[in-house]
């Protein structure tokens, strides 16, 4: 009787270890899998866009069909509208940041803010685009580069927020209050004791900024549309790399298809770039 | 995103949360140094831009639903339901787009939930210390590659290989069956709903790695190694202990990763196919979701009904992802209460 009691017991442990075993071995398969993407998807990156790549590319225009060419146009397009797209949406999600994290960290303006914070953070992207279509593009009848730009900036605003606060609520308690007993103001605190010990967080922040609109299409699409041509001009259609990449690698031409592989290897390596960037700076600091 | 950020596991931190809140405002007094001018701007203009946030969404709100009145008023919500979309005789339903959206996203959601679920369960119990940090990264530079890379490597990568390799052999071994042949049938090069769908599957396997990991990470380590102790193997520690205790994170993990696979544009567009086609539920025939649809047409749709039309979809997308990521929300900080009250 205790041997078959002492059988079936066996039994179930032995189970127990064969399923432990299947699913540690699944586990790691799944972390296998992602990492098979990744850089499967770097290597073709590689493999076509570093073939594509010449002097031509950085200093010629976007191409007609099987003409020889460059996307000079789209590479400095994308540049400008990023800089500005920056540089409007940043002081913005910053204060944001900032209200949420040291004027009214409960109060219903704040808990608000975070929630439909976190909705933008997600929405998706082209919805962004339509948005900026309604409210500038139809309204002036041109597409442009503001719109662009505009629209990048929305999508920077969300993320600078998310990650000021974040870094501001990490910053200790007596830090503050050893600046306040010292008397000073506020405005003072926050911009010359809290915002300067969040520094690389917040920096963190903008660069993740930066790179998610460096590679952003959707919201380009309809406002700032393309062009073929150089342009310095933001009230004209500007060309950006992200579309020209778009619309190059829907063509049936060879020339386009290798200009667009050149551009998503530019792209591909200044995102991650970013991306990796951001996160040596977050872990020298913690 | 916000996976990716650094301060994610912060939050989950109520002891020092509640400290960090100590001393907000400056104590009363001495007002002779505190210049109440500058202090009242730097606060206005700090609630200024909270207001902003908000006005933004509102704005959102408020310009689709004007863009897409006259397709409202014509059409009602029969326009959900109508597989109609001709511009040529003007006539506009969003059933097609629909379907494509929602069916990509289901495929991606099927695939991605285990496989995340694998990669979190690997880094939080399996991996050497040394590996988490660098694995981890690698999976969340995942998220960073831009959606228009995934795209082109799907269309003139990937989609001739999958054509190959697995929806050719597919066909061969259940086109004759019945119902599954269904779903294998049409043609077999790559473009449509299934390569859509795994394409999505890759790219919000990153967020929901990353949420899983989070909250399996605030599980008590107490509660673990009592488990442990108890003679639990790994996996019955994860699966009777660390998931029930994080399941609402969990559920809010996949909703993040679900809006995000509605949401998605560029991708979808490349290797949906864009075709208008409801005829067959095959998983290899191309489609359209909503955001290709907008993508594609909207630029060059004529003022009008079109147009109207296309922001009526883009309106039905945000409202999708606007519940989605409203569920997401409820779930996460539903964890984080519990969080508070139980440790």
């Amino acid at each position: 009787m205790t041997a078959v009691m002492a059988d079936a017991r066996l039994a179930k442990f032995k189970r127990r270890k064969t399923v432990n075993k299947v699913a540690l071995v699944l586990s790691f398969a799944a972390m296998s899998f992602g990492l098979f993407w990744l850089f499967w998807i770097l290597w073709e990156t590689v493999r076509l866009g570093l073939g594509g790549i010449s002097l031509a590319t950085f200093t010629e225009m976007t191409p007609a069909p099987n003409e020889a060419g460059g996307i000079a146009n789209a590479i400095y397009g994308s540049f400008f509208m990023v800089l500005l797209a920056t540089f409007v949406g940043t002081p913005i999600g910053i204060m944001a940041g900032i209200y949420l994290a040291e004027y009214n960290v409960k109060g219903w303006l704040a808990v608000t803010t975070r929630f439909v914070n976190d909705i933008l953070l997600s929405a998706p992207s082209i919805v962004i685009g339509l948005f900026v279509y309604a409210v500038v593009v139809s309204r002036f009848k041109s597409f442009s580069g503001w719109a662009g730009v505009m629209a990048l900036a929305l999508i920077v605003i969300p993320v600078v927020i998310r990650t000021t606060e974040n870094m501001l609520q990490l910053v200790p308690a007596g830090l503050r209050e050893a600046a306040y007993a010292l008397g000073a103001p506020k405005w003072k605190v926050i911009t010359a004791i809290t915002l300067r010990a969040a520094r690389a967080g917040v920096v963190t922040g903008i660069l993740l900024a930066v790179a998610r609109i460096s590679g952003e299409t959707a919201p380009l699409l309809f406002t700032a549309l393309n062009n073929q041509f150089w342009t310095a001009d933001m009230s004209q259609p500007m060309a950006s790399l992200p579309v020209t990449i778009f619309k190059f690698a829907m063509s049936p031409y060879e020339n386009w298809q290798q200009l667009a592989w050149a551009g998503v290897f530019l792209i591909t390596v200044a995102v991650l770039g970013l991306n990796i960037l951001a996160r040596v700076l977050t872990r020298n600091k913690n | 995103m916000s996976s990716t950020l650094p301060a994610g596991g912060a939050a989950f931190d109520p002891v020092s949360e509640s400290a960090k809140q100590k001393m907000i405002n400056p104590p009363l007094g001495n007002a002779v140094r505190r210049s109440p001018l500058a202090d009242k701007m730097f606060a206005w203009v700090a609630q200024g831009a909270a207001w902003l946030t908000l006005l933004l969404l509102a704005g959102i709100l408020l310009s689709l639903i004007l863009g897409a009145w006259p397709a409202i008023s014509k059409y009602g919500l029969g326009f959900l339901t109508s597989t109609s979309w001709d511009p040529v005789k003007n006539e506009y339903g969003g059933l097609v787009m629909i379907y494509g959206t929602v069916a990509t996203s289901l495929i991606a959601l099927i695939i991605a939930v285990p496989v995340s679920f694998g990669i979190a369960l690997f880094l939080t119990e399996l991996s050497p210390a040394w590996l988490k940090r660098p694995l981890g990264t690698a999976i969340e530079l995942l998220a960073a590659v831009p959606s228009i890379v995934y795209g082109m490597w799907g269309l003139l990568v990937f989609g001739p290989i999958l054509a190959t390799y697995v929806q050719q052999p597919l066909q061969k071994a259940f086109g004759e069956t019945p119902y599954l042949g269904a779903l294998v049938s049409g043609p077999p090069v790559g473009i449509g709903i299934l390569s859509a769908g795994i394409i999505l599957a890759i790219m919000i396997i990153p967020f929901i790695a990353s949420v899983m990991r989070d909250v399996f990470d605030v599980t008590p380590v107490m509660l673990k190694e009592s488990a442990y102790a108890l003679g639990s193997t790994t996996w019955e520690v994860v699966y009777k202990v660390v998931l029930p205790y994080t399941k609402a994170g969990v559920v809010g993990g996949v909703m993040l990763g679900l809006g995000r696979a509605l949401g998605e544009t560029m991708a979808i567009t490349f290797v949906i196919g864009n075709f208008n086609q409801l005829d067959s539920l095959s998983l290899f025939q191309a489609a359209n979701s909503i955001t290709s649809a907008l993508a594609n047409e909207f630029a060059e749709a004529a003022e009008g009904l079109h147009q109207a039309a296309l922001i009526y979809l883009g309106l039905v997308l945000f409202f999708i992802t606007f519940v989605v990521l409203a569920l997401s929300k409820l779930m996460l900080a539903q964890l984080r209460k519990n969080e508070g009250t139980k440790t």
